[in-house]
């Protein structure tokens, strides 16, 4: 797979993320992707903050701030106001966090995409309220720390299924995406814009501050996670059509992944085990429906 | 062209003529009339707007925030609860200098459920930076909508057009229905200095700091000041093309009055004929009709009390712990005045109880027969 990648930079450089964020990294390549006729909003989240206080702006295309659940809702006025000035093409983009899509802004998005609102929705997933300060969201996944979920208590529920549920609303384009992946990232960013109707991108987004790694390690994190399977890159079309769109070159075990993040460190082998079987159970169904879409599986 | 037609109608045809391009709405009784038929009027051609059914009245206003945001005309209707649900993003349109134009039909708030008219869910949204004009008529109310516009896109805020449930929004009166000519001359095509656009982008409602955040709330309030004359402007310029002139307040019969009822909403008509009695009779009693709460027309208000003995004022709402609304906000505007009127905060009608014309008549009888209101808040037809 090659991906010619444009020269042109939409997102600039002084935007007040953390070190080591993933966040402007997956935002830069989707706007490289999009080009300049874009309307790009964010809602409540780390990225109220990167995209610079007034009057500055981190990126080159319209920008609109907005209340956290209103990821859907705002996107579907934006589109149908631009359409309504005859601005037809223009691409709406809207950019939130794994609260704002999975907890609080899951029925404004489930709203929009079930009317199949043509905009694209961006999760960048950094697996809880970072913003607020690191804490549990139906993001995160089973047996991580976060601020409300002590080491005493971690959490004891699953990762929402987010891809599951938006492919339930049989839209024309899911996908997954992480920042180690940039070609396969921006190759779904630009399918998704040349398609009309609703398209979700799940971006795994590393978090150094709320994952407790290294901000050095954020793109091999990424890399990880797809290699672990912990984080597979696919897409759905229709809801029914899977594809996995990077293969591991070797099934690493999940443990290497999990052993660079504090987050994950009071873990006992027992409960790394249980992260394993679920990553492999996981991952064989997505090889199943994969194959069941008509997708040569690799040896 | 006159027409029969309910209040929710009345406003529904006051959006078709506005020419509104994005409509969002989630229904909600006693206010989803005006949104069925807008939603035919898109469907059917006669309306040049995208209809925007969403899932939550949250997410109404986020729509119309957005849309407007982009640079379209947005309208949408709500009422009570739907209101309640939208306070967050109300705050947006209204802090995002935004002029989308609402209709709230006042209905009680829960619990327990009722449908029936009350302004406590409108009154409710007071601090949100919305302006507020109630209706008496289905007249006025269509009325209402075109200056709304015209209103809002030279403040850069919103308007909330209020209405009573069922009162007005189901009750049929023979309304005029402007030509759309006429009313295109009026109001011109809403073409925003500041928008999304592609080809000039800027950030909008990004972090403020406190170095900022205090300037914006400055300009917001020194546009509502504006916005009194512009609501006068406009409705004189209304009066002018479509031959019914409207101001911030009217007043009714007070020139050398005693007694003042200040009313809003549908009330006001009820008291009318109450005010006629008792002239016919020979008492100096007179109205006030507030038709412009947000801004609160202070002068307006002060002027037409000046010289008044007594003012009472009926409140179809409740500040629970404080009392009626409108009669702390008159009460507000006469602190200072030269010479005070003594003011009768009277409760009546919640939850759509009948107010009827011997309801004004025994507000007028206790207004006449006491020096000075005996409690607070006088509750009238309480079964205590």
């Amino acid at each position: 797979m090659s991906y010619d990648v444009p020269d042109q930079e939409l997102m600039t450089p002084g935007h007040v993320a953390c070190p080591g964020c993933g966040a402007p990294m997956a935002v830069r390549y989707a706007l490289k992707a999009l080009g300049e006729d874009t309307v790009l909003i964010v809602v409540a989240s780390c990225w109220s903050i990167i995209a610079g206080p007034f009057p500055y702006s981190a990126v080159k295309v319209p920008l609109l701030h907005s209340l956290f659940a209103t990821g859907g809702s705002v996107a579907s006025g934006v589109k149908a106001g631009l359409e309504a000035r005859g601005l037809t093409d223009t691409t709406v983009m809207t950019l939130a966090g794994d609260g704002g899509t999975f907890d609080i802004g899951i029925q404004a998005l489930s709203a929009a995409v079930e009317r199949n609102e043509d905009f694209i929705y961006v999760c960048y997933d950094n697996e809880a309220y970072m913003n607020t300060g690191i804490q549990r969201s139906s993001a995160t996944p089973w047996g991580a720390w976060t601020t409300t979920t002590p080491v005493a208590h971690p959490k004891s529920q699953p990762k929402k299924d987010m891809v599951a549920i938006m492919a339930a609303h049989r839209i024309p384009y899911t996908a997954t995406a992480t920042v180690a992946y940039p070609e396969d990232l921006m190759r779904k960013v630009k399918k998704a814009k040349d398609i009309r109707g609703s398209k979700f991108l799940h971006v795994l987004s590393p978090c150094p501050s709320g994952w407790k790694s290294e901000p050095g390690q954020t793109v091999y994190l990424s890399r990880l996670a797809v290699e672990t399977c912990v984080f597979p890159l696919y897409e759905v079309e229709h809801g029914e059509e899977y594809r996995i769109t990077v293969w591991p070159r070797q099934k690493e075990p999940a443990e290497k992944y999990l052993r660079l993040q504090g987050r994950f460190a009071h873990l006992e082998p027992q409960e790394i085990r249980r992260i394993q079987d679920n990553v492999d159970r996981e991952w064989d169904k997505l090889v199943v429906k994969a194959r069941a879409s008509g997708q040569m599986i690799p040896q | 062209m006159e027409k029969v037609i309910m209040g929710n109608h009345a406003v529904s045809y006051g959006v078709q003529l506005a020419r509104a391009q994005v409509i969002a709405a989630y229904p909600i009784t006693p206010q989803t009339q005006i949104v069925e038929i807008l939603s035919e009027f898109c469907a059917d051609g006669r309306l040049d707007a995208k209809f925007i059914k969403v899932e939550s009245e949250h997410s109404v206003m986020a729509a119309v925030v957005g849309a407007s945001m982009a640079g379209a005309r947005a309208f949408t209707a709500t009422s009570s609860h739907g209101l309640a649900l939208m306070h967050e993003v109300l705050h947006w349109a209204a802090g995002g200098r935004l002029p989308i134009v609402m209709a709230n039909v006042n209905r009680a708030m829960g619990p327990g459920w009722n449908v029936w008219t009350e302004q406590t869910d409108s009154l409710a949204q007071r601090d949100t930076g919305w302006m507020q004009f109630y209706c008496e008529t289905n007249q006025e109310a269509l009325d209402t909508v075109i200056q709304a516009f015209k209103i809002a896109e030279a403040v850069l805020l919103p308007v909330m057009i209020v209405l009573d449930a069922f009162v007005l929004s189901h009750t049929m009166e023979p309304v005029d229905i402007p030509d759309q000519a006429v009313v295109d001359g009026f109001l011109p095509l809403y073409e925003p200095e500041f928008k999304l656009d592609p080809g000039d982008p800027h950030a909008f409602y990004g972090l403020v700091t406190p170095d900022h955040y205090m300037e914006l709330r400055y300009k917001m309030h020194q546009a509502m000041r504006d916005a009194v004359q512009a609501t006068q402007r406009i409705g004189a310029q209304f009066g002018d093309v479509f031959g019914r002139p409207y101001d911030v307040v009217e007043k009714y019969r007070i020139e050398d009055a005693d007694i003042v009822l200040v009313t809003s909403g549908s009330i006001t008509s009820t008291a009318r004929v109450v005010v006629d009695a008792w002239r016919a009779n020979g008492h100096k009693v007179g109205l006030l009709k507030m038709r412009l709460f947000r801004p609160f027309p202070f002068e307006a208000v002060r002027e037409a009390l000046a010289g008044t003995r007594k003012v009472a004022v009926i409140d179809r709402n409740i500040s629970q712990g404080h009392g009626g609304i409108f009669a702390a906000e008159v009460k507000s505007a006469l602190y200072g005045a030269s010479q005070q009127p003594v003011l009768f905060p009277f409760i009546i009608g919640l939850g759509g109880r009948d107010v009827t014309p011997e309801s004004i008549h025994s507000i007028l009888n206790h207004t006449q027969s006491h020096d000075m209101p005996a409690e607070e808040s006088i509750w009238m037809e309480v079964k205590k």
